[in-house]
């Protein structure tokens, strides 16, 4: 008998397939959270095989908490246009237009402000009853048990403590009006599986992932790249010339940037096989507060 | 050793893993890509050491990074349980206030790869809600790993567990027999346990069941052969892991296709995509279609990367074909010489996971691959009671609560046994209100025609009449009729004239002072049977719903004519079985296919341009009767309601004196 057995990549890519389907076929009007990121770079690819030859029936929209680097924008804009995505971009209007940022008014009230309260204004605005992101079980532990359809009631809040009974590939799609579902069909997925995906299938992703000489301050251990003046002048007055890569991508000010010579993907896989420290260490959020994750998502925050 | 295998096995290094460095890494990534999956269900209360044991793996396979287990080293000297020792049990408890209880109430799951496999750990708490998180982690699982505590030996948990791995069709079990080293590695002990366990597995369907004597805090027999058991001469855990075969577990035999989404972004394509629940299709296969039984031929299997000439599952894929024919989500493509069941009516092994207790009275929502419709539960036939298997009877189930029972839903559905088939054999039952998943259920059979379901049966209800607690006989409604309570059947084609013998016979038998009451087609289906369409399976449900009036209207002593097609045997059977064959007699309208087309032009022309389904005489058979007690033609339909008055005289039933 011929050998009918799918590589672990092939079988977590029908999965997610079958996810992102279903979600399209059960609810009235889903939309895909784009982060410009590598994981949402390979949902967004997911999503373009789900309904090949047809165009994706949802559109993408991008939180932007307007302190992203410069690169993502453009990445995210030349993306969208050449693969005829229908994109929104959300922000907080009110937030931007009052000068909140991570410099002035700290990590966590910049984040609660320009991601988590825009992201539901977001939600609300466009009326959307499912929402895909990018999240993986394996990069935090509360995620861990995070189900692929997460339930969300009518203040996108997630209770733990009740999640629906998630069995087979069968999902609970129902919803009553002004509830929604957070849906994450690459949950399944490892960080090497990511890259490994990204290699195999050329996916395209932000050039701040690859190792290049960027200028650098050293905060409080983090290396954080000026990315534009906004960075207080005392600051940017230390900033030295460093090779580095981005590991995860958000806003500039609260991404920390490892010291790397890796430029290619296959030396990025080399270097994550040895380097010792995980994924998320580099994200500032994570460290405000004892399960400051797992309190974001609970009050809506990815 | 290859250097390859310094990914994995270098189990005395620190985590800071330099070693790997010195990998090449295009080979790695090579042999990383061709990889498959095995997807882990691992049993048994933090007691037994699971969380150790799973900490151990993802330790020992190097997916603890640094930053993890500085925070766990933290974290054990503040919230542990494993005194001065690192708690490998911290790392898998995700939730603050889980940790603090120090109880893990959900089921998480863990990756870690080896050189030769990739893992998913499904990590399934022993306590509290073991039933509800152990069945959701195994829904998904290839094998389950069983803890056993060498100390404590075969407890009513491990049987627990066991049952509830058997419940849910994993084929591989290995018991991990743990703490080795707090019995001295003793071989007797292994071996006592290991066959009190066989004892008890046997009873149950697991073809797969592996031993291992291990000791997870001391890391024995996890990665290496341990040289402590030297008497054990079989596979560590994660060789073991690593080689197991499980790809021939999936169902490569029946093709079931449950539609998904139609693809239609132009008028030249319209694809039906899926994910292949089980068997093989090529292109170029004859395909049916469930429920419209349709059939055509696959044009193309489209994916991304191009199109297939076959596909297995679990691939989703776009299949195309080769005539038009509309189909929607939730319908299923299969192959015509192998189809599965298309009933209303099923037996499931049902799990109850909703804190909320069932409410026999609830219409839920049942959600069996990409279909949703109403079912209701009409019956549990038992409870079992997973300590020690035995049967009970219930009214309701409460959570966690497991047993059997009897299910109508509101429209057909396409299913096989779970057993045969996982993919077409497991559903979900939503709560109407809350929308909760509030059970799931796993699909035994269908129904015998004789076993359809009843809140009483037929038995119980001819008792209460016999036993005299009604309160009017038969004899005196016999005596006030002056009739015999009987069902005048007329079976015959579209066209051919049987209506208008019931309406002159209706008619005629009034006019001679009988009490006599005409039932049809446009008479149920505007009511009655307003949900059911023309489809054979609706057909039966109509038709059983016409029988059970007609009993109850001839109990009364009342004559019913009931005009209907019911062109199978086997229905005007079972129609005759409910009705009661004594009272049931059966008149046959026959005309040829011809005279009914004369009749009925409209009718026939839309079904012959593809207009109409399922019309009796053109797509479905009439079978002939040859046991009416009266056969008509409709050329004498002037004399026929006295050759049938003739005959009711004849046999007493009216006038019955």
């Amino acid at each position: 008998m011929q050998n009918y057995n799918l590589s672990h990549l092939k079988e977590l890519e029908a999965e997610a397939i079958h996810i992102i389907r279903e979600v399209a076929a059960e609810f009235e009007n889903p939309v895909m959270l784009y982060s410009i990121g590598k994981d949402s770079s390979v949902m967004v690819r997911l999503a373009e095989k789900a309904f090949y030859p047809g165009k994706v029936p949802f559109p993408l929209m991008h939180i932007d908490s307007k302190w992203k680097f410069k690169e993502m924008i453009e990445f995210r804009d030349n993306y969208a246009r050449e693969n005829n995505w229908d994109l929104i971009v959300h922000y907080n209007k009110e937030g931007y237009e009052s000068g909140v940022g991570p410099f002035t008014h700290g990590s966590k009230v910049h984040t609660d402000i320009m991601k988590t309260q825009a992201l539901l204004a977001g939600l609300n605005k466009h009326k959307f009853d499912a929402a895909f992101g990018g999240a993986r079980r394996d990069e935090e532990k509360s995620r861990a048990k995070e189900r692929i359809f997460s339930f969300r009631d009518k203040f996108h809040q997630w209770d733990p403590k009740n999640q629906r009974p998630e069995l087979w590939d069968v999902y609970n799609a129902k919803v009553q009006k002004g509830e929604s579902i957070r849906v994450f069909p690459i949950s399944n997925w490892t960080e090497l599986d990511i890259w490994q995906y990204i290699r195999l299938e050329n996916i395209p992703i932000v050039p701040l992932y690859f190792a290049k000489e960027r200028p650098m301050v050293n905060m409080d251990g983090t290396w954080v790249m000026v990315d534009d003046d906004r960075m207080p002048k005392e600051l940017r007055d230390k900033a030295e010339m460093r090779m580095v890569r981005f590991r995860t991508l958000g806003c500039y000010p609260l991404t920390g940037a490892v010291e790397s010579n890796a430029s290619t993907i296959e030396e990025i896989v080399e270097e994550m096989m040895t380097v010792t420290v995980s994924e998320r260490t580099t994200r500032v959020i994570d460290f405000d507060q004892e399960g400051s994750m797992e309190q974001k998502k609970r009050e809506g925050y990815f | 050793m290859s250097e390859n295998n310094n990914i994995s096995k270098q189990n005395n290094n620190t985590p800071t893993g330099g070693t790997r460095g010195t990998l090449d890494i295009q080979t790695f990534l090579a042999q990383d890509e061709q990889k498959d999956l095995l997807r882990i269900l691992t049993a048994g209360s933090v007691d037994d050491g699971k969380s150790t044991l799973i900490g151990r793996l993802m330790f020992d396979s190097k997916m603890i990074y640094e930053d993890q287990l500085a925070a766990l080293e933290r974290d054990s000297k503040r919230v542990g349980h494993a005194g001065e020792e690192i708690d490998y049990a911290l790392l898998l408890d995700g939730l603050k206030a889980e940790r603090e209880q120090g109880i893990t109430i959900d089921v998480a799951y863990r990756y870690f790869s080896t050189n030769k496999r990739k893992f998913i750990i499904a990590d399934c708490p022993g306590h509290e809600q073991y039933t509800r998180n152990m069945v959701t982690g195994a829904s998904t699982a290839n094998l389950a790993i069983i803890l056993i505590d060498a100390t404590q030996g075969v407890i009513t948990q491990t049987r627990r567990h066991t049952y509830l791995i058997s419940l849910l069709g994993i084929k591989h079990v290995v018991l991990a027999v743990n703490k080795m080293d707090l019995v001295d590695y003793s071989q007797s002990i292994f071996d006592e346990i290991c066959s009190e366990y066989k004892a008890f597995v046997t009873q149950l369907n697991i073809p797969d069941v592996e031993f291992i004597p291990i000791s997870a805090l001391k890391g024995e027999n996890i990665v290496e052969s341990s040289e402590k058991i030297p008497w054990y001469h079989g596979k560590s855990m994660l060789e073991f892991l690593e080689e197991v075969h499980v790809a021939s577990d999936r169902n490569f035999e029946d093709f079931r296709f449950p539609v998904q989404y139609v693809n239609r972004p132009n008028r030249d394509f319209r694809g039906f995509a899926a994910k292949m629940a089980s068997g093989i299709v090529h292109k170029g296969d004859k395909i049916m279609v469930l429920p419209s039984r349709k059939t055509s031929t696959v044009k193309s299997i489209v994916t991304y990367e191009g199109e297939l000439d076959e596909a297995f599952p679990p691939q989703s894929i776009t299949i195309t074909l080769n005539d038009e024919i509309d189909i929607s989500r939730g319908e299923m493509i299969v192959h015509p010489d192998n189809l599965p069941h298309v009933e209303r009516h099923f037996e499931a092994m049902l799990v109850w996971m909703d804190e909320k207790p069932m409410n026999p009275a609830t219409q839920f929502y049942i959600k069996h691959n990409t279909n949703t419709t109403k079912v209701r539960i009409d019956k549990i036939k038992y409870r079992v009671d997973i300590n020690n298997l035995s049967k009970s009877e219930i009214s309701f189930f409460e959570l966690n609560e497991i047993g059997r029972a009897v299910f109508t839903t509101a429209k057909p559905i396409f299913f096989d046994s779970y057993k045969k088939n996982k993919g077409t054999g497991s559903f979900v039952l939503i709560d109407p209100v809350s929308n909760n998943t509030c059970a799931v259920g796993m699909i035994i059979d269908k129904l015998d025609a004789n076993d359809l379901p009843s809140k009483i049966s037929l038995e119980e209800y001819r008792d209460k009449i016999d036993q005299g607690q009604c309160l009017v006989s038969k004899a005196e409604r016999q005596k006030r009729y002056n009739q015999k309570g009987t069902t005048l059947w007329i079976t015959g084609l579209h066209g051919s004239g049987k209506n208008e013998l019931a309406y002159h016979l209706e008619k005629q038998l009034f006019d001679l002072g009988a009490t006599v009451v005409l039932l049809d087609g446009s008479t149920i289906r505007s009511g009655l049977s307003r949900e059911l369409d023309f489809s054979p399976t609706d057909r039966a449900e109509h038709l059983r719903r016409v029988a059970h009036i007609s009993r109850i209207l001839n109990e009364q002593g009342i004559i019913t004519i009931c005009s209907f097609i019911t062109p199978e045997k086997d229905i005007r059977n079972q129609v005759a079985e409910i009705i009661g064959k004594e009272r049931f007699n059966l008149i046959y309208m026959d005309a040829d296919l011809d005279f009914c087309k004369q009749n009925r032009p409209d009718l026939y022309r839309m079904a012959e341009e593809g207009k109409l389904n399922d019309l009796p005489g053109v797509h479905i058979p009439f079978d002939t009767p040859n046991n009416s007690d009266l056969t008509l033609t409709p050329a004498d339909n002037n004399i026929n309601p006295e050759k049938v008055i003739d005959y009711l005289n004849a046999k007493h039933i009216f006038p019955a004196e």
